[in-house]
């Protein structure tokens, strides 16, 4: 695909003596929303955090618009407009919510995000910006781990279980706030394990079992037994994989 | 990276052995060593039985720091806490009329008993917290000695009980006496880490979450290993009172001992046995050579140990150990695959 | 009047400590390293103050204006080499190597300038003090070093509650991973810490060499002061060194009160009951703790 903005290109990465990822290949377009979904453990987060320079893949490649960025160090991502919300929100927590935001403007690239832009899109930040995070629900925690990401003015947004923790009515607002995102101009690769959501909210699906990609479609195109099945590991619709056992 | 004899052929699931045994070799050359050693003072030069002296000293507190830092994952900075106590009970027993030799056991006892209530204090420490704590203690153990005027207060006292006997002849039982506890000290580690308490340490050394939901007490275990360094200290401390027949609180305790024992197992190698006597024949034998040029040796061993810690922290003799896959007082086990396949 | 001035002289010294502390507690709050060296970083600084100062003719009591940004310069390469390398592979070998570099440079010093007691000359200021009442006297000397360390320790405050730098400072030392993905090049951030860090052992050090003389093993009583004030005012808060530093002043200077050779015991007694009773100290987070 040559317009891709980010490409993954049959990467292997191991996790201590576990290989986590096994010769996974993707694309992303620019202004495409690709879910990942899997089960607990599939590599779908060491994917995502692979792609923001956490892990050092053992093959393979991770392109970002047609340049290897192997040797990048996750802050020099940052800059090239890579931007990773991890697992777990990991907000700093000495700090209050302005001061997060303001971290992650720090260095930021020049774009339509910026702290301000942060307010009007979550409008009950501004009365709340002095408060500690520990005083932030879990959901407002989520919120803020966005903004945090999106002040650097990323090209590409990497959001890994955005629902974990969460209150089915708040992962529905959060995820609302998806496709405002995408019109700014940020591409998302988004990891869910929450399989309706992120069908939902997707314009394409990949799906990982066990390291290794189990299914690649459009939500259109695939139905709900197909990806049950790419989810859990009995008979595989694509590629790669051979019959596995699941639990 | 498996070693030794097949006999696992015929089993059905993986075995589990004892790294390797003791080779041949090694138990024969120990035999050996033990003998010239045990006879040094009458083959040897004199001069050499007091290098050797020291060399034992040395090596019992290069173990005991080993023990602590390499298996039970404690770096202290404070061993001669037990170093300074264990000479002041062996002068303290030795001014009640008590022949100084007879005090080492009675020493060590005494260390031990007072490192369980240092381990409550110390234990809500971690890491280079831990450390710096240990120091604190050392230090106040020494600021409360000096403060006892019985024992010799800030210049120290001679060891009596001594007096009687030839110097030869106190030098020769200093020097037995020493080697014994060393022995004693080495070979007690020895079984100890092929133990199951050993077992224990190694499974805290390596994952200590997995040791506990595995039922393993980490606590208890280090307390266990925290005292048994002490005592080994506390023997060491006792020799030294009686081989240097004057006993001085700066000197029993300095922090010199501690850069020494931790420069020597790292050197060495931190987790082996080996380790610890390996580094103390380079620190000898360093010593000896740049005896005058004052305290250079130090500064070349200091720098030495930053350099291992940063770039190869197995120290010598455990490089020697991945590279050879030999050991010669193995410790630890291997799980062999079945021979049988499906 | 005797016990005031037992807290004001506790006070004035623990100002002295509280200076040399800082800096230990923004080493392990930001780069969660203990370095062992620190004590003999102050005497390094103040040597260099003694011996560089005259030849670029900068009075004593100037001569910080060098040798801080020396050492800022100095701590930043150090963190940059050797010390990330021995945080790349774990708490242990940070322990080991500052404790061996420590016992390095003690040793050097010895060798170089021999175990003769040295200080910084400041002529005649070092004799005048102040007298407000019948036994209490005020030095000078440690009346500015005392205002030195609060002034340090309130631009430090300030440095990292306002300031962008200051703020990924607090983000790094919070979650080093998070601020990477953040854009921050931890690396550098670190190095900034102990650049800071550096700077005021700097200033500790030549102001060690105002107050007392110092030698090559210096170093390694004012690393456990130093230690102990930031345990007994609480790991993790900057202000509660400063307590601390002052607790344990005035413990010694009761302890001296009592008998000058229960002076260091007294400190290291309060430490330890500290341990024993309130282990996260008096405003600490509980974050060295087991």
């Amino acid at each position: 695909m040559s317009d891709a903005l980010l490409e993954v290109k049959e990467l292997s990465v191991y996790h201590g003596q576990l290989r986590a990822i096994d010769d996974v290949s993707l694309s992303l377009r620019e202004g495409e929303i690709l879910a990942m979904i899997g089960a607990n453990g599939a590599g779908k987060s060491t994917l995502l955090r692979t792609i923001a320079g956490l892990h050092k893949p053992s093959s393979g490649a991770v392109l970002f618009d047609g340049k290897d960025i192997a040797k990048l160090t996750p802050n020099r991502r940052v800059a090239l407009g890579i931007s990773l919300v991890p697992e777990g929100r990991r907000l700093f927590a000495s700090m209050t919510l302005e001061e997060n935001l303001q971290v992650g403007a720090y260095r930021a690239n020049k774009g339509s995000f910026s702290i301000k832009r942060v307010y009007e899109l979550f409008d009950w930040m501004p009365s709340r910006r002095k408060q500690s995070t520990w005083q932030l629900s879990g959901g407002e925690q989520q919120a803020v781990a966005i903004g945090r990401a999106l002040v650097a003015n990323p090209k590409v947004l990497l959001l890994d279980e955005l629902s974990l923790g969460l209150a089915p009515i708040v992962i529905e607002r959060i995820y609302a706030l998806v496709p405002e995102i995408v019109a700014h101009g940020v591409s998302i690769l988004l990891v869910e394990q929450d399989v309706a959501q992120g069908v939902a909210v997707a314009d394409r699906v990949h799906c990982l079992l066990e390291g290794r990609t189990s299914l690649v479609g459009t939500p259109a195109d695939l139905t709900s037994d197909q990806i049950d099945h790419a989810y859990f590991g009995a008979d595989i619709s694509h590629s790669n994989a051979t019959g596995d056992v699941a639990e | 990276m498996s070693l030794l004899e097949p006999s696992s052929r015929s089993l059905n699931g993986p075995s589990i052995r004892r790294s390797t045994k003791p080779p041949i070799y090694t138990l024969v050359g120990v035999l050996i060593l033990v003998a010239l050693l045990t006879a040094a003072p009458w083959i040897f030069p004199a001069e050499w039985s007091a290098v050797l002296l020291n060399f034992f000293i040395l090596v019992i507190m290069a173990t005991m720091w080993n023990l602590l830092a390499g298996y039970a994952g404690m770096i202290s900075i404070g061993q001669q806490a037990f170093i300074g106590l264990g000479a002041y009970a062996t002068l303290f027993f030795a001014l009640k009329g008590m022949n100084p030799f007879f005090t080492i056991p009675l020493s060590t006892v005494v260390c031990a008993l007072i490192a369980v209530p240092v381990t409550f204090l110390l234990f809500r420490l971690r890491g280079g917290y831990f450390a710096v704590a240990t120091w604190v203690v050392s230090d106040t153990a020494m600021l409360v000695i000096l403060t006892v005027a019985y024992l010799g207060g800030g210049t120290g006292k001679a060891m009596p009980g001594l007096q009687g006997l030839s110097p030869s002849e106190t030098a020769h039982d200093a020097y037995l006496a020493t080697w014994f506890v060393a022995l004693i000290v080495v070979v007690c580690t020895y079984l100890l880490l092929r133990s199951r308490l050993g077992l224990v340490l190694a499974s805290i050394r390596d994952n200590e979450v997995a040791a506990r939901s595995a039922g393993v007490n980490v606590q208890s275990a280090r307390r266990l290993i925290f005292v048994i360094a002490a005592a080994g200290c506390g023997a060491a401390g006792a020799v030294l009172a009686i081989s240097q027949p004057f006993v001085q609180a700066s000197n029993v305790f300095n922090l010199q001992w501690a850069a020494e024992m931790l420069f020597v197992s790292m050197i060495g190698g931190l987790g082996t046995i080996e380790g610890p006597i390996i580094g103390s024949i380079i620190y000898f034998t360093l010593q000896q050579f740049l005896q005058q040029y004052g305290v250079w040796y130090l500064i070349i061993f200091g720098s030495l140990a930053v350099v291992v810690a940063l770039w190869q922290p197995k120290g010598i003799w455990g490089a020697f150990r991945e590279r050879f896959h030999s050991e010669l007082l193995p410790v630890g086990y291997w799980v062999r695959e079945s021979k049988t396949k499906e | 009047m005797i016990w005031l001035n037992i807290v004001i002289q506790g006070a004035l010294v623990g100002g002295f400590y509280a200076l040399f502390a800082c800096g230990l507690s923004l080493m392990f709050g930001v780069l969660k390293v203990i370095n062992l060296a620190h004590g003999d970083m102050a005497v390094v600084a103040g040597y260099v103050a003694v011996f560089l100062a005259p030849h670029l003719h900068i009075p004593g009591l100037w001569s910080f204006v060098i040798v801080v940004p020396i050492f800022a310069l100095v701590g930043y390469v150090l963190q940059r080499t050797l010390i990330q390398k021995s945080i790349d592979r774990d708490p242990f070998t940070t322990l080991l190597v500052t404790f061996g570099l420590s016992v390095v440079i003690e040793n050097l010093l010895l060798e170089i300038y021999s175990a003769n007691g040295q200080t910084v000359n400041i002529g005649a200021l070092i004799t005048k003090s102040w007298h407000p009442a019948s036994i209490i006297y005020v030095s000078y000397v440690s009346l500015g070093v005392l205002a030195v360390a609060v002034a340090v320790l309130g631009v430090l405050q300030l440095f990292l509650s306002k300031t962008g730098t200051g703020r990924l400072i607090r983000a790094v030392a919070d979650d080093r991973e998070a601020a990477q993905l953040s854009g921050a090049n931890y690396r550098h951030i670190f190095g900034i810490a102990a650049a800071i860090a550096f700077a005021t052992v700097a200033l500790a050090g030549i102001a060690y060499g105002m107050m007392t003389q110092f030698a090559p093993t210096s170093g390694g009583i004012n690393l456990l002061f130093a230690f102990e004030a930031v345990v007994i005012g609480g790991i993790g808060s900057l202000w509660g060194t400063l307590v601390g530093g002052i607790a344990l002043g005035v413990a010694q200077q009761f302890g001296a009160h009592i008998n000058p050779q229960y002076q260091v015991l007294a400190g290291n007694v309060l430490f330890l009951l500290v341990l024993a009773v309130r282990p996260q100290g008096l405003f600490g987070k509980k974050t060295a703790l087991s």
